[in-house]
Parts: C-alpha cells; sequence; structure tokens
C-alpha cells in the first residue's frame, strides 16, 4: 500500500501508468540468458576447489576428455598464460585474479578445471571424472585474524592482506571529543550476505573468424564491461558486442561476470563454437564471486548532554574474500553520506579492506551505504539511550533542517535538498506511533518480547565514481556519464535508444514517460530500444542509483533537442521566430495566430524529405543525441579526501514493530511504514515496488541471509535451504508513505530511489530488535539476527537474571 | 554413449507432445530445451525458489524436482497457457501489470502459475492465504506486496465476471 502526492505540473511523470515492461514478463515471453540458443552452442561446467587454500599439485583430465560428447578441458596453466587478469578498483598490482585458478586455490568453490560438452549433463559428468591432487596450505577466513602479522597470505605477492587502509579526518574530531560531555563506543558487526537474484549469472559467447568478433550476451549489470572484457581477452575494444537487449533476471547490483564472459569468450574463440556458461545455484553462491560486504564497525561518538551529536569516529573493516574488483570501493561510497542526514561537523573514518579465504565480494545494492547507515543508526538508539532521551527527539534534535540545504558535510560533499523532519513525521503519522506504543508495552506486559525501531537514513543517488579517485590514486575518473539517443521516423514515430540492459528497474518505462513528457507524445507510443556496445553511445550501467537521474536527463535532453528543432523548422516554414510558435502536442501554431500552425506529420515530413524547406543548416533527419554527465560531478578531491560524490540524496524513514516469539525467538515484523523522499517520482509503482523490494531484502539482511563460514573454511550456506532469503510469510505487508522534496541538480527534480527500502530496513529492524531486548537488559548489534542468535541472547540474558 | 530413451507423451499448454527423453532429463529441461517454452524459469535446480513452477494435472509443482518421464500421460500447463485463447493476457497477468506485480519477471511465471492454483481452488482468498500459497515462491525484486495486490485484484475481477 503506497500514498503519494502527484506532482501536478506533469502529463505523464508521476502519474499510476502500466509499465512497458509488464506485458512480455506475465506471458512468458521475456529474452533471458538462458533463452539464447545458437545453433552447434556447447555448455560449460566447472570444477570447483574443495579446499579453502592450497597448492594443486596435479589436475589429471583424461577420464574427463574421454568421455564421449566432451569437446575439451581447459586449465588454470593454459587460460591465465592467454589473458590478463582482471582490473581491480584499488592500486594492488600482485593481487591477480582470473578466472580458473592457477598454482595455488584461495577459497572454496574457486574454478579450477573449465569442461566444455555438447549439453550441460555431459559437461557436469565429465567434472565428475577430473582429479585434482591437492597439497592443502594454512588459511584465514576472519577478517580481524587476517590483519594479524602472522596470518596466511591470500596473495603472497602482495605482501599483506590489506588491499586498502587510510584514515581519514575531516574537521576537529580529536578537540570534539575532548570536549564533549559523553562519549560512547560499541561495535556494529554487519553478516556477509548478498543480492543473491533468482537468475544466477550466464553469458553466451560466440566468436565470428570471419569478421573477428566476439557477440556477448549476458545477465549484467557492470560499468565498462565490454572493455573490460575485451582488455582481458587482449581484443581491441570493437572486437567485442555486448547486446544490452538481454532480460536480466535480478541484480541489484551484484551481477558483473566479468571473470565468466572472459572464460566463455575465451573458450569460444578456442573451439569456434558457441559457449553458454550459466551457473547452477551451487557455482552461483560458492564460486559466483558475488557475496556482499563482510563488514565490523568500531564507532565511537562523542555528544552534549542536549543530545547534540559533536563528532564520529568510524573504524570499518571489511572482508572483500581472497580476490578482489570494485570490492574495496563499497567502503568509499559512504564517505558521499558519512554522517547520514545529521548535523555532525567532525569525523574521522578509518576504512580497511582484507581480503581472506573466503568467496569474493561484488557490488551490493547502496555499495556500502547500507552496513554504514546500520551502524549510524544503531549509533544514534545508543546515544538516547545513554542520554536517557526519546529517540526521535534525538534524531529531529539532529537532522539537518530543510532550510539548511544544499548543505556540505565535512567528508565534501553537499547534499541537495531535502525536508527529514517531515517525511519523518508522516511515516510516525502513519503508524499511529502513540497507539503503537501502547501496543506495544501492552504486549510487554502480557510477557512478550515486543519492540519498535526507527531509522532515518539517507540514499545517495545519481552514481558518480569519486570513490574510485580516493581509492586509487593512479585513477582520474571524473566523469560518469549516461546518454540517449532520441529519433522520429518517417512515419513520426518515436524511438529512444539506449545502451544498458535492465536487471528489473523499468528502464523502458523511465526513457518513454521522459520522452513522452517532453515531446508531448503519449509514451505508450514510444518505443525503447537498446543498442549493442559497438552501437551504443556511452552508459555507465544502472548502477549507484542513477538512472532516473542519469537516463532521465540523457533522455529529456535529447528529447528537448528534437522539440527544438520541430519548433525551428515551424518558425522557418510559418515565417516567425521561434519564440512565437506555440508547441502542443508535436503540432505547433503561431502565438496569436492559431491559423498559421503546422502537424507533427508535416514537421517530421519536412525533417526527413524536404530540404529545401528546413532552416538553412540544420542537418536532415529528426533524431539527436546527449550525453549527460552528472550533475556536480567533475572534481578531484582535496589532499585531505574531500570530495563531492553523489549529487542527490533521497531520505527514508522506517517505523517497524517486531514482536519476538520468548520461547523459539522467532521475530515476527508486525507493522512496517516508511516515509519516503526521493523528489519527483517518474513512474511511482516503480519507485514503489523497488523500495518494497528494498524492504525486504533489508529484512533477510537483518534477520536471516548469511553467507556462514564453517572454521575448516568451508560455504556452510550453499543453497536455498541454508541461505534464507524471505518469503511473503516473513515480509509483512509495507505501507510507504511519500513526500516530495525536488532536487534542484535534475532535469524534473527527480533523485534516485533503485536502492529504496534496502538502505533503511536492516537499521530500522536491528533497532526494534533491540528495543524488544531492552527488558532484557541486552542487546545484540550483529547482523543478521538470526532466530538462533536471538535465542541466545534471550537465554543467556535469562540465566543472568535467575543467578 | 547415449542415454537410453524412454518415451512419453504429455499434454502441454492443450496440445499433445511427445519424444524420447533420457531417465535423467528433468522436467523443466524437457519443457524448456525441447518444446522451447522458455517462460519456465530454472532458479535454484532444489526445489526451494518456485521459479520452475508449472500446472501438474492443475496442482502447482517445481519443474526442476520432477523429471520429464514422470510427466509421462499427464497434464501440465506452463505460463504460456495461462494467456486466453486469443493469445491476450488472461485477468490474472493482467492484473500482474496493472498493480506492476513484476520488475526483472524472473519469478514471475511462477508466481503466476502459484496464483492460478491458488484462485481455482479458493476465488475470494484472504491476504494471509495469499501469502500462504505464494509462500513457496522467492522473489527478490517486489518484497511480495504488489504481488498480493495484483492477487486480490484479479480475485476481485474474476469475482466481478462470475456475478455478471
Amino acid at each position: 500500500m503506497a500514498s503519494a502526492d502527484a506532482p501536478g505540473e506533469f502529463r505523464y511523470i508521476g502519474k499510476r501508468r502500466r509499465t512497458k515492461e509488464g506485458p512480455r514478463f506475465v506471458q512468458g515471453r521475456g529474452r533471458y540468458v538462458a533463452d539464447v540458443a545458437l545453433p552447434g552452442m556447447k555448455h560449460v561446467a566447472l570444477v570447483m576447489s574443495p579446499h579453502p587454500s592450497a597448492r594443486i599439485v596435479a589436475i589429471r583430465t583424461e577420464a574427463a576428455r574421454a568421455l564421449a560428447g566432451v569437446r575439451y578441458v581447459l586449465t588454470g596453466e593454459q587460460f591465465c598464460a592467454a589473458t590478463e587478469s582482471l582490473q581491480i578498483g584499488v592500486d594492488a598490482p600482485q593481487v591477480t585474479r582470473y578466472a580458473l585458478a592457477h598454482e595455488v586455490v584461495r577459497y572454496a568453490g574457486e574454478w579450477v578445471v573449465a569442461i566444455v560438452a555438447d549439453s550441460r549433463a555431459l559437461a557436469e559428468d565429465a567434472a565428475e571424472l577430473v582429479e585434482v591432487e591437492y597439497e592443502p596450505l594454512p588459511f584465514v577466513v576472519d577478517p580481524e585474524r587476517a590483519l594479524a602479522a602472522d596470518a596466511p597470505l591470500v596473495h603472497a605477492a602482495h605482501g599483506s592482506n590489506v588491499l586498502y587502509h587510510r584514515r581519514f579526518v575531516w574537521g576537529p574530531v580529536d578537540e570534539a571529543f575532548a570536549g564533549a560531555a559523553h562519549r560512547i563506543a560499541f561495535r556494529a558487526v554487519w553478516g556477509r550476505s548478498s543480492t543473491v537474484p533468482i537468475e544466477t549469472f550466464g553469458v553466451v559467447a560466440r566468436w565470428d573468424p570471419g569478421t573477428e568478433l566476439l557477440d556477448v550476451w549476458a545477465s549484467i549489470q557492470m560499468p565498462k564491461f565490454p572493455d573490460q572484457v575485451a582488455r582481458a581477452l587482449r581484443l581491441p575494444g570493437n572486437a567485442v558486442r555486448v547486446h544490452y537487449d538481454v532480460d536480466v533476471g535480478g541484480s541489484y547490483g551484484g551481477k558483473r561476470g566479468l571473470k565468466h564472459t572472459v572464460l566463455a569468450g575465451y573458450l569460444a574463440m578456442k573451439l569456434g563454437a558457441p559457449m553458454r556458461l550459466i551457473e547452477d545455484r551451487l557455482e552461483n553462491m560458492r564460486g559466483g564471486d558475488a557475496h556482499g560486504p563482510d563488514r565490523i564497525f568500531d564507532m565511537e561518538a562523542a555528544f552534549d548532554s542536549d543530545g547534540t551529536i559533536r563528532a564520529l569516529r568510524i573504524r570499518a573493516v571489511d572482508d572483500v574474500g581472497a580476490y578482489t574488483g570494485r570490492a574495496p570501493l563499497q567502503l568509499g561510497k559512504p564517505i558521499t553520506a558519512i554522517c547520514g542526514p545529521y548535523r555532525i561537523a567532525a569525523i574521522e573514518y578509518e576504512p580497511t579492506s582484507v581480503m581472506t579465504h573466503k568467496t569474493p565480494q561484488e557490488a551490493v545494492r547502496g555499495f556500502g551505504q547500507s552496513p554504514t547507515n546500520f551502524a549510524l543508526e544503531r549509533m544514534m538508539d545508543r546515544v538516547a539511550a545513554h542520554l536517557g532521551m526519546d529517540r526521535i527527539a534525538l534524531r529531529r534534535h539532529n537532522l539537518i533542517r530543510k532550510d539548511e540545504f544544499p548543505y556540505r558535510i565535512p567528508s565534501g560533499s553537499a547534499y541537495d535538498s531535502g525536508d527529514y523532519h517531515t517525511v519523518l513525521d508522516k511515516a510516525l503519522a502513519a503508524i499511529d506511533y502513540p497507539v503503537l506504543v501502547a501496543e506495544r508495552d501492552a504486549a510487554r506486559r502480557a510477557g512478550r518480547l515486543a519492540g519498535i525501531g526507527i531509522s532515518t537514513c539517507l540514499e545517495p543517488s545519481g552514481g558518480n565514481a569519486a570513490f574510485e579517485i580516493l581509492f586509487n590514486p593512479k585513477n582520474e575518473t571524473t566523469t560518469w556519464m549516461d546518454s540517449c539517443l532520441v529519433r522520429v521516423d518517417l512515419a513520426g514515430a518515436v524511438t529512444g535508444v539506449i545502451g544498458t540492459s535492465s536487471s528489473g528497474q523499468g528502464h523502458e518505462t523511465l526513457v518513454s514517460t521522459v520522452i513522452g513528457e517532453v515531446l508531448e507524445r503519449d509514451p505508450a507510443s514510444i518505443r525503447v530500444a537498446r543498442a549493442d556496445s559497438l552501437s551504443a553511445l556511452p552508459s555507465n550501467s544502472p548502477v549507484g542509483s542513477r538512472m532516473a537521474i542519469m537516463l532521465g536527463g540523457a533522455a529529456a535532453g535529447a528529447a528537448r533537442m528534437i522539440r527544438e528543432a520541430l519548433i525551428a523548422i515551424a518558425a522557418h516554414n510559418l515565417d516567425c521566430s521561434v519564440e512565437k510558435i506555440d508547441y502542443r502536442d508535436g503540432d505547433v501554431s503561431v502565438i496569436g495566430d492559431p491559423s498559421r500552425k503546422m502537424t507533427w506529420d508535416q514537421l517530421v515530413e519536412i525533417a526527413h524529405r524536404k530540404y529545401h524547406r528546413l532552416p538553412p543548416g540544420m542537418e536532415p533527419g529528426l533524431q539527436a543525441k546527449f550525453v549527460w554527465e552528472v550533475p556536480t560531478g567533475g572534481g578531484l578531491p582535496t589532499p585531505d579526501g574531500r570530495v563531492q560524490m553523489y549529487p542527490c540524496y533521497a531520505f527514508e524513514a522506517h517505523v517497524v514493530y517486531v514482536e519476538i516469539d520468548p520461547d523459539t525467538a522467532r521475530p515476527e515484523l508486525r507493522r512496517y511504514v516508511c516515509g519516503h523522499d526521493c523528489g519527483v517520482m517518474i513512474n511511482p509503482d516503480i519507485v514503489h515496488g523497488m523500495t518494497y523490494g528494498g524492504i525486504a531484502h533489508g529484512i533477510g539482511a537483518a534477520l536471516y541471509e548469511k553467507f556462514a563460514y564453517t572454521p575448516d573454511g568451508q560455504l556452510a550456506s550453499g543453497t536455498f535451504m541454508d541461505y534464507l532469503i524471505p518469503s511473503a510469510l516473513e515480509v509483512p505487508a509495507l505501507t510507504i508513505v511519500d513526500h516530495c522534496t525536488p532536487s534542484p541538480l535534475t532535469t524534473f527534480g527527480q533523485k534516485g530511489s533503485g536502492e529504496a527500502g534496502y538502505l533503511g530496513a536492516p537499521a530500522a529492524i536491528a533497532n526494534a530488535v533491540n528495543d524488544a531486548l531492552a527488558p532484557l537488559g541486552t542487546t545484540l548489534d550483529t547482523l543478521p539476527m538470526t532466530p538462533h542468535e536471538l535465542w541466545r541472547k534471550i537465554s543467556a540474558a535469562r540465566a543472568t537474571a535467575r543467578s | 554413449m547415449t542415454p537410453r530413451g524412454h518415451r512419453i507423451s504429455v499434454e502441454v499448454n492443450g496440445h499433445m507432445h511427445g519424444g524420447e527423453v533420457p531417465a535423467r532429463l528433468t522436467l523443466v529441461d524437457w519443457l524448456r530445451d525441447e518444446l522451447h517454452l522458455s517462460g519456465t524459469h530454472v532458479g535454484c535446480e532444489h526445489g526451494i525458489c518456485g521459479a520452475c513452477s508449472v500446472l501438474f494435472d492443475g496442482e502447482a509443482v517445481r519443474s526442476c524436482l520432477m523429471f520429464a518421464v514422470q510427466a509421462d500421460g499427464h497434464r501440465v500447463t506452463t505460463v504460456e497457457g495461462l494467456s486466453g485463447e486469443d493469445g491476450r493476457p488472461g485477468e490474472l497477468q493482467d492484473a500482474f501489470c496493472e498493480t506492476h506485480a513484476l520488475q526483472c519477471g524472473y519469478c514471475t511465471p511462477g508466481m503466476l502459475i502459484a496464483a492460478h492454483a491458488l484462485l481455482r481452488g479458493n476465488p475470494h482468498p484472504t491476504e494471509a492465504e495469499i501469502r500462504e500459497a505464494i509462500g513457496g515462491n522467492l522473489c527478490r525484486c517486489t518484497g511480495y506486496q504488489q504481488i498480493v495486490e495484483a492477487i486480490e485484484h484479479a480475485a476481485a475481477k474474476l469475482a466481478e465476471r462470475g456475478a455478471r
């Protein structure tokens, strides 16, 4: 259930409209990578390492090769000699990464041998026949243990398990701590979970020796994917053609699949046959390299008796696993909202990215912001408890006020706009907070464990990659553009061309709505096409909650150029200035003289056929491209690490009520309200849908989902029977209350929303559970707060009470 | 070595399909690879996620946990069979579009199958009954909210049509 304040000044934007994507999906007509079937296609299966760390002594593949239907067996020795290591986001050139292990394995599940066969089943049969002899080596799976001087090294050549470490100090932190009346310190731990889409990662690759072109169909959400594939395969960029018209069955940040694609591409070239590599669930969970942040926060806060928070110290240790790509940067993105929605003048942030012998980490929805928000919001509740102050009053006291925007935080970013107090008030009103408190208290009197959780969190959006520069001094990336091409054909139909694949975000709806708004044409009539990577304009893909802002802005920019061209043609033919043209629904007339008019069809025909009637110098045909740079982007950091990162900041206030069964410790979320302000919504159903989904994802991270490791380095939750994704029975009815504070930086006032819900739900749920545990005198700051962990806490608290 | 085949004959979406299949071929692989009914998706291959749900003699089952040979002589309906005879989306599918009950679309066919089975046996389900019925189908995009709304919407529309 969602309630919305629809902005009035738009025709299509902000209105409830059916999506363009829906009909094909409800009829089973999506085209996912597993639906791409090419003649002569071969199938890949993988042999995975059973050891977290070992030397490969010998690989015996004769029996596998002898099996009928087996076409090739590839080991790391051959593959690593023929391809380049994948790129990583920090300056650590010795931390190499290939799709297949060579000489050593560094985590249980790592791919060691690839088998190619006529069917996936035969390839799996052959994989069973491969014998790999290992010499087990020491390993480390605990990130703090990995920091010790005597820890086994994951990459010996790197000389350390630390990939990145820096201490940022923004503002007078030591002075604030010395001068504040109160201080608290605590540890908060975000467990290793991830996005875990229902579709695993898959890729199909085909090499054409005639054109020397590698075609790739993949379930990706990855910036600069084609360039990286080409580089690893030692091909020129224009020898790789990535097809973006593949429906991606969920991603939420995680579907990167570089190693898979390089492997499939290599095999396709080697064998001259199309190659399909689609992970099964075990391969996905163990060797898909898509685990999420695994992070320990040591938090310190300094504050006054009235609740004013003066300074923070945040020490974050993040375990990226055995190999890395962009994962360490997930410690960098939260710098853009390091103090959350609060006025905190001095901050020390000390991120450490460490490697262990575990499955590698990949990007997860929010890129590290949700764990940070969780730690910040636990801090707010702990500060309130320390002072005996109401949690809501403490937040209200510290929230940035509406009249303070744009508000620059100590780490360099300016927040664009917001009305945090109003959104929080709306959420509290929607859940009827005083009644909820009475309900909780009645439940407690009846002997139940009941708690209310609140979180007030930010969603940075607009996806500027300025953290790349902060985390790698050799990197000078200061643009993160996106683009759109708009064409009007001879028959007057409008097409928007985009250069990225989608994983459920509704980009076709977004682009058609925006173009329709600008051109005043029905979005239902506008087609959105996906170029392949050789014909596409530049895009940085739908990461960083950026497409409403960036693709929406690019589509609007191109549509405006079309509109201006039509007006120029009209003015030329109606013999007046462009200022005198009244444009309405694509037709035009002269202001003050409506009998002088032309239709859309007439204008389009002139553009396509009648050069003699075009204004001098105008390009014939009717198409326009627009490449948009991230608003506020382009800057380099200061020496002390201050930089404007993301441009826009959406806000969400969660209020959740939980009851925990005192005997089984099963938590039940009984009420859930999320107040949400992401500026102007292009399509409210899409925004609400992503927010509901983000909350459900956050429920999983808070209560259920964990890639757990045994002490002997094995992943203990590699199936859906032990890695628990919330079902409709764990996710309660959700209520969203909208508020709209437009962004002054974007085309229509929109902000991003792709990470909404997920950025505040774990924090709110953790606070609710701790409120429920408070009468027992115990706390739990480690996610996920599984029933078993809760039961242990409850039992221990009761045992203490009895003794 | 070609695995020995077994002859099967299955009614799929109202049409008879025959063929020779290896004993170990799963029903979902047969539907997708042999009949080219790619609407049924594979999510976990161990019976948890429900993406591969099909109607088997009218009951929602996991086609990744069944062998094709087990379908011999039975009736299977996939998402492609839920559309009307004119090929247009049925009431339930239309309701999914109306309430935006899908994002990436990957779990959608399985959800539709589960919801279809529910509404056939219980045309007026409560919210709790809807959640129970789709409780074996995992969705990572929607948080289930708009799916529950879609099924409620479809139930109301179907009741309205029945009352007419």
